[in-house]
């Protein structure tokens, strides 16, 4: 099933910052996203996993499809690497967490206690989070901070494997992939422009 | 369900502080309790349904913000949002972990606290019902609390301004029972009305919790 | 159809531009009535009717103590009302005149228990009795200090819109059932409703006239402070609205 997003306007703290946003994400797709910082990758990658309304448009495709990963992995400091994977996937529902721990090479770290992971490595297991969900629509925020050239390389495998699945991708970042197959989308002309100010506010005080 | 249930009691007691602190307040607060009112066992044994009761739900109270904090900073509460299970049954998960990890250890507790307050032989039974009916209650508007005030910085102190109202009803039915027991009076009337409470509050607050939840979440 | 269009018509003073405009022209009217109200329903009560027979003079704080009571309940009704409006139409006004109202309804929460303590003093010889009603209006004040921390402590502010309604609705619904716990607890002192549609049964004429005359006007005070109080809301919530819009850089 396809990704569609048609005329989307998305706000962050009440004003809109991206406007009149489609695009269409076919199976096997991936999508980059880019943009000057403060553009509203964020909130629309948000939007886009249903955790904030949109002001305006559509967005067909996404609902209990997306696994959401941003700048916080939301692992616990306390259980080991394989609890915090096991947790995910009985919560997605999903069984098998082996071939997951396989694709970030986190198998021999399985038994540590996720808070003495390095940065890196959380980042790792974050990741290989969303193997375990067996959701089809990545939904990746800056997925490759604090990973190092190698474990970029693993993440690219990850993705491509997840395509070649029929899944799709959608990515905010900043670096090259390397995924030739991604397609790109600048976000900047898309960038709110805000109507000058008038006595006659609305109801939005806008 | 079942996964977030094992995890959330997991985390609490690998961090060790989870059952043990709740309980210590309530042994203090209930030791504190002579020092205030003078050791007279006439005096004690009258006060005491009354001070249990309050100390269990002043420990619950501790406990209140580290429901979703934890969960909050850490992204977990964002990735449960769009787990397939709906944010209704993770705040009731939620609640029900509170309860067994804070609400149900100082139930078992509490008749052992009667002890060094003289309460009437008789009272130990209906202590040990009215909050075992009450303390489920506590949790769920702590949930409720907890839910509002998640995103807040200085939340700790905002959260017991807005939970403790919600306490009222819960704390004199249940006292109530606890009191009558003690003195050996007919107790179905504030029974029926404790339990209707927890009911009602189990059955509709997670609603609310959830609502308010997906408001901070945004 | 003509139902629907006044309904209509209804809602537009839901822009705050509208309200503004309406409220402005209002409010000089609202003082000024409020006022002569409160003069004339005070001066009569105070001065003009005989002492009771059994309580003497100090039967006559029931002039600020039983308005102040009413507008203390009314104005926690009227944040509810307007929380379930902006829950469900998302009115900015209604949420923001809900925000108006809770000071307002916390101190007539507070006149009405100081005067009620001032009462029970030569009444029942203490300054504070834990009577049903008592209690249930110190109850009432603790949730309408809740209603307002919550307020404040919120940035955005549909997000504090959003979670205070929801307090207030889950608020109102304790409220009650703590009035009813309240009266389980304690069967209490006071004396039964001051005012009914059976007058006779309670108050005398001489009493009641004017007692309506200081109803009338804590209402129309109470209105004409929820106006002026929702219009500064709304010039704060415009400000920090153009402040958003230059940050954003238009």
């Amino acid at each position: 099933m396809d990704l569609r997003v048609s005329d989307l306007t998305v706000a962050r703290g009440g004003l809109p910052v991206l406007s009149g946003l489609s695009f269409v994400l076919e199976p096997g797709g991936a999508l980059i996203l880019r943009g000057p910082n403060g553009i509203g990758k964020t909130t629309l990658l948000r939007t886009i996993a249903g955790l904030q309304p949109p002001v305006a448009g559509r967005i067909e495709g996404a609902e209990d499809r997306v696994a959401y990963a941003a700048h916080a992995d939301g692992l616990k400091p306390t259980l080991s690497v394989s609890e915090n994977l096991t947790f995910w996937a009985r919560v997605f529902g999903a069984g098998d967490i082996g071939s997951a721990l396989d694709a970030f090479e986190l198998g021999a770290l399985a038994h540590r206690a996720a808070g003495s992971l390095s940065a890196g490595q959380k980042r790792r297991l974050g990741l290989a989070r969303l193997l375990v969900t067996g959701r089809s629509v990545w939904v990746l925020d800056e997925p490759t901070v604090s990973l190092d050239t190698h474990a970029v390389g693993l993440f690219a495998e990850a993705v491509r494997a997840h395509l070649a699945w029929g899944g799709l991708a959608l990515i905010a970042t900043h670096i090259d992939l390397g995924l030739s197959e991604a397609g790109v989308l600048e976000l900047a002309p898309f960038k709110t422009v805000l109507a000058p100010v008038s006595d006659d506010f609305d109801e939005a005080f806008l | 369900m079942i996964a977030l249930l094992l995890r959330d009691l997991r985390l609490a007691v690998r961090a060790g502080g989870g059952f043990g602190l709740g309980l210590a307040f309530f042994l203090i607060v209930t030791v504190l309790v002579p020092f205030g009112v003078g050791p007279e066992t006439a005096l004690l044994s009258s006060i005491a349904p009354g001070v249990l009761w309050l100390g269990a739900l002043l420990a619950c109270l501790l406990s209140l913000d580290r429901i979703f904090a934890l969960d909050w900073e850490d992204g977990t509460l964002d990735l449960l949002a769009t787990a397939p299970l709906p944010l209704e049954a993770v705040v009731s998960v939620k609640a029900l972990a509170h309860w067994l990890t804070t609400g149900l250890p100082l139930v078992l507790v509490a008749p052992l606290l009667g002890v060094l307050l003289n309460l009437a032989p008789q009272g130990y039974l209906w202590l040990l019902v009215s909050l075992a009916l009450g303390t489920p209650a506590l949790s769920v508007l702590g949930t409720f609390g907890a839910a509002l005030t998640v995103g807040l910085k200085r939340g700790g102190l905002l959260l017991s301004l807005l939970v403790l109202p919600l306490y009222v009803p819960s704390l004199i039915f249940g006292a109530e029972v606890a009191r009558r027991g003690a003195l050996g009076m007919e107790l179905t009337t504030p029974l029926l009305l404790l339990a209707g409470i927890s009911a009602g509050v189990i059955a509709l607050l997670p609603f609310a919790s959830a609502a308010v939840l997906r408001v901070n979440l945004r | 159809m003509a139902a629907s269009e006044k309904l209509n018509s209804l809602w537009s003073y839901a822009n705050p531009r509208k309200f503004l405009a309406v409220t402005e022209r209002m409010l000089p009217g609202l003082w000024a009535l409020s006022g002569a109200c409160l003069i004339v329903g005070l001066i009569w009560g105070f001065f003009l009717t005989p002492d009771d027979y059994r309580q003497g003079s100090t039967v006559k704080i029931i002039y600020l103590h039983v308005p102040s009571a009413l507008m203390a309940i009314n104005g926690w009704l009227m944040m509810l009302v307007m929380s379930l409006i902006w829950l469900i139409r998302r009115h900015h006004v209604s949420a923001l005149a809900a925000r108006a109202a809770a000071p307002i309804g916390a101190t007539m929460t507070v006149i009405a228990l100081v005067t009620g303590a001032i009462w029970g003093q030569p009444m029942w010889g203490t300054w504070w009795a834990w009577d049903p009603r008592l209690t249930s209006f110190l109850i009432l004040f603790l949730f309408y200090l809740g209603y307002m921390a919550l307020w404040s402590a919120i940035e955005e502010p549909d997000t504090a819109a959003d979670l205070t309604s929801v307090l207030c609705l889950v608020g109102s619904v304790f409220a009650l059932l703590s009035r009813y716990a309240v009266n389980f607890w304690n069967q209490g002192l006071h004396q039964g409703a001051s005012l009914s549609l059976d007058k006779k049964e309670n108050v005398a004429d001489v009493f009641y006239i004017p007692l309506l005359v200081c109803i009338a006007g804590f209402v129309l005070l109470f209105i004409a402070l929820v106006f002026y109080r929702t219009g500064t809301e709304i010039r704060a919530r415009r400000i920090r609205a153009l402040e958003a819009r230059e940050r954003a850089g238009a």
